[in-house]
């Protein structure tokens, strides 16, 4: 991350017919307020109604996504196993 | 592979959250009755909507310009927004006055020669940065958001009706100016002298939005309230610790400025642009 | 993790991909399926970004306002369809600046198509009809990538972008019944872009040495080979139905195999473009590397201005001046 990199932000939208929020992706944003205006930019249609959470990665705790998984201790964790990023070879072979 | 690419398409899985900012793209006044009512002058009516639209359709243009240059690529959903909407709104303004002078949106979008458009001076001003890109916006949507404010209760239904449509989308933009003419102004050193600088440029070109319009009195549409706007100017630079601009209104020319016509330098270079591909197939449907 | 749980991490994700189940962002994963799933959404990301800018070269002078906003959109779209890609490269540990600093530096690429100029209004219809159906093609069996992000932003991917082909066609047909010039357009702009529409569906099979291991790990359901004969079989009656005439001299129905035959695609043009000697691969680097470049004074005084007001006074400010439409 340099001085210019924006942090991520998760964002968990409420359709006007749903029950509860969902998480729809993510975005980059200097801050919260301008997070929220991207999250309606990006992830709706700009609909009055839609409730939109926008929450810092950074600030999610997630447990594993196979609870009953022996291999995953049930002790929460970062949503990202590499917060920082991750280096790819130029030789890794693509499609 | 048996199955249609489009298989998987029928499904609703996001149960309304279609990103992609939607517009109509239907004839923009289709099914509205478009009776001008009596004591609503017509030749008034489709003058004023031409400003209106003009200033639309033209600040539009500059917004596009800047498709793929935007400093995030979140900024770029967020500018494609704003240029739709003032397109949008430009398309309904146009028909409007189309409507009553016997034309199609195409036809006085593409067809007419510069000094018949009569949008102001401000709509016209190539940003060079993005400090005077959101500066600009401030000026121009703060006015406009006030003037609809007033025009939803126009006498004529139809410019009624797309003021009050135009009112929640000028309150995105505003904001959207706004809030970042608030970041660049108290953000970094290199960033407040940009935005000081950015609206030394623009500000000249405001006192343009606030010439009387001899339309709006035939037309029974209030007058914006300068004072309003300038608060609203005002509490942003406040808020972004700049100083306001002791700068001159530019000159008209004669007397005579964008809406008689008499645009800047820049103005015939936009119209060889836009009208290019329209002009050079003067037959052609699209 | 131990070396004795790594044969049963394995087995557990073998498992997953067999029972075409999807991997979530925290499951484990051999590291060369998360290398090679980062390259390919970022590389599927920058295609979306890089492509705004044929088709945003025709924004400004399009013929009719209805069309100017149905472009608009369009290219507003492609950023959102990037932004998606983004992210889901970003569950898997990337970051999208070092993502596009790799861009820029031509260390990772984008898909070859948008390395040819748009020279005419029909050029925009055109690559609505062949190059986003190329992609549909494409993209479409990626709606079930074994990784579960992937597979998600594909769905609301493809969804959108079967409107941008219709759009395409659409303008074609109008401009097919309109003038000659019009027509010839139309024509032009399809010779120009047939062939490389073609390439984009990558190398032929024999000369894809990874499309096996892609294959395996559910990434890749069809080869290059099958889904370009695919898109030839649905494209030659659209052309038909236009009434453009594709350039290939040997492309005709074969009754026994029921696909149609077509003539040999120069995949020496697809090698050279990738390695970045097509026409425009310069000049949309360029324009990408300008934005980027250009904006780092904006969005460092946005962080800047974050970290010195963290109690939302840019939000009372910007909302202090008008009712809040939330």
């Amino acid at each position: 991350m340099t001085e210019q990199d924006w942090p991520l932000f998760e964002v968990f939208l409420r359709g006007r017919r749903g029950l509860n929020h969902v998480h729809v992706g993510s975005l980059h944003a200097a801050d919260p307020q301008m997070a929220l205006r991207h999250a309606r930019d990006l992830y709706t249609r700009r609909n009055e109604g839609v409730s939109i959470w926008v929450v810092a990665a950074a600030d999610i705790t997630a447990s594993s996504p196979d609870e009953k998984d022996p291999f995953f201790a049930p002790s929460g964790d970062k949503v990202y196993r590499h917060p920082t990023f991750y280096e790819i070879p130029d030789d890794v072979p693509h499609m | 592979m048996s199955d249609n690419p489009f298989d998987l398409l029928g499904e609703d899985l996001d149960e309304g959250h279609r990103w992609a900012f939607g517009t109509g793209f239907t004839d923009p006044l289709a099914g509205v009755d478009t009776t001008v009512p009596a004591g609503v002058d017509a030749a008034a009516l489709a003058r004023y909507c031409l400003a209106l639209g003009d200033d639309a359709l033209i600040y539009s243009h500059r917004l596009q310009e800047w498709v793929t240059r935007m400093p995030e690529l979140e900024e770029e959903t967020a500018i494609a927004n704003i240029a739709l909407d003032l397109l949008g709104q430009a398309r309904m303004l146009l028909a409007r006055a189309g409507g009553i002078l016997g034309q199609t949106e195409d036809q006085l979008a593409f067809f007419r020669a510069e000094k018949d458009f009569r949008n102001v001076r401000l709509a016209e001003h190539a940003d060079r940065d993005f400090a005077e890109l959101v500066g600009r916006l401030l000026i121009f949507s703060a006015w406009r958001l006030a003037l609809f404010t007033k025009l939803s209760a126009a006498p004529d239904p139809v410019l009624a009706a797309i003021a009050a449509k135009g009112t929640s989308e000028l309150t995105y933009h505003r904001d959207y100016a706004a809030q970042w003419v608030v970041r660049l102004g108290d953000g970094t050193d290199v960033s407040r002298h940009r935005m000081q600088h950015a609206l030394a440029v623009v500000w000249p070109l405001a006192a343009e939005l606030l010439r009387p319009d001899p339309d709006a009195a035939l037309i029974g549409a209030a007058a914006v309230d300068a004072g309003a706007v300038d608060t609203v100017l005002e509490e942003v630079l406040a808020a972004a610790g700049l100083d306001r601009p002791d700068a001159a209104a530019l000159a008209a020319v004669g007397g005579r400025a964008g809406r008689d016509g008499v645009h800047t330098e820049a103005m015939g270079y936009i119209l060889a642009e836009l009208q290019s591909v329209a002009r050079a197939h003067p037959d052609a449907t699209w | 993790m131990t070396i004795t749980t790594q044969p049963a991490l394995q087995a557990h994700f073998d498992d997953t991909i067999a029972a075409e189940r999807r991997i979530e962002p925290r499951d484990w994963m051999p590291e060369a399926y998360r290398a090679t799933m980062i390259r390919q959404i970022a590389q599927h990301a920058h295609s979306e970004i890089i492509g705004m800018q044929p088709e945003g070269n025709w924004i400004t002078r399009a013929p009719s306002l209805r069309r100017k906003a149905i472009l608009l959109a369009k290219v507003q779209d492609e950023a959102g369809h990037g932004m998606y890609l983004y992210s889901a490269a970003e569950t898997l540990g990337a970051d999208r600046a070092d993502l596009t600093g790799k861009l820029i530096a031509g260390r990772q690429k984008y898909s070859s198509i948008f390395n040819y100029p748009t020279l005419s209004y029909a050029d925009v219809g055109v690559i609505g009809w062949l190059v986003d159906g190329a992609a549909i093609c494409n993209q479409v069996p990626l709606c079930r990538s074994s990784y579960g992000p992937y597979a998600r932003a594909m769905i609301r991917i493809c969804k959108e972008e079967s409107f941008h082909q219709r759009q395409g066609y659409e303008l074609l047909l109008t401009m097919m019944r309109g003038t000659d010039a019009q027509r010839q357009m139309v024509q032009d702009a399809t010779s120009r872009f047939w062939w490389p529409s073609l390439m984009m569906f990558g190398p032929p099979d024999n000369a894809s040495p990874n499309t096996a291991q892609s294959m395996a790990w559910g990434i890749k359901p069809h080869t290059n080979d099958e889904l370009r004969q695919r898109f030839v079989d649905m494209t030659v009656p659209q052309a038909d139905k236009l009434g453009v005439t594709l350039p290939d001299p040997q492309l005709r129905w074969n009754e026994a195999r029921g696909h149609y035959d077509f003539g040999a695609v120069d995949f020496g043009e697809l090698k050279a473009v990738i390695a970045g000697n097509g026409p425009c691969n310069a000049q949309r680097i360029a324009r990408r590397t300008a934005a980027h470049e250009d904006g780092g004074w904006v969005r460092e005084a946005a962080l800047a201005h974050a970290r010195k007001h963290q109690d939302h006074e840019a939000e009372r400010a910007g909302l202090a001046v008008g009712a809040n439409h939330d």
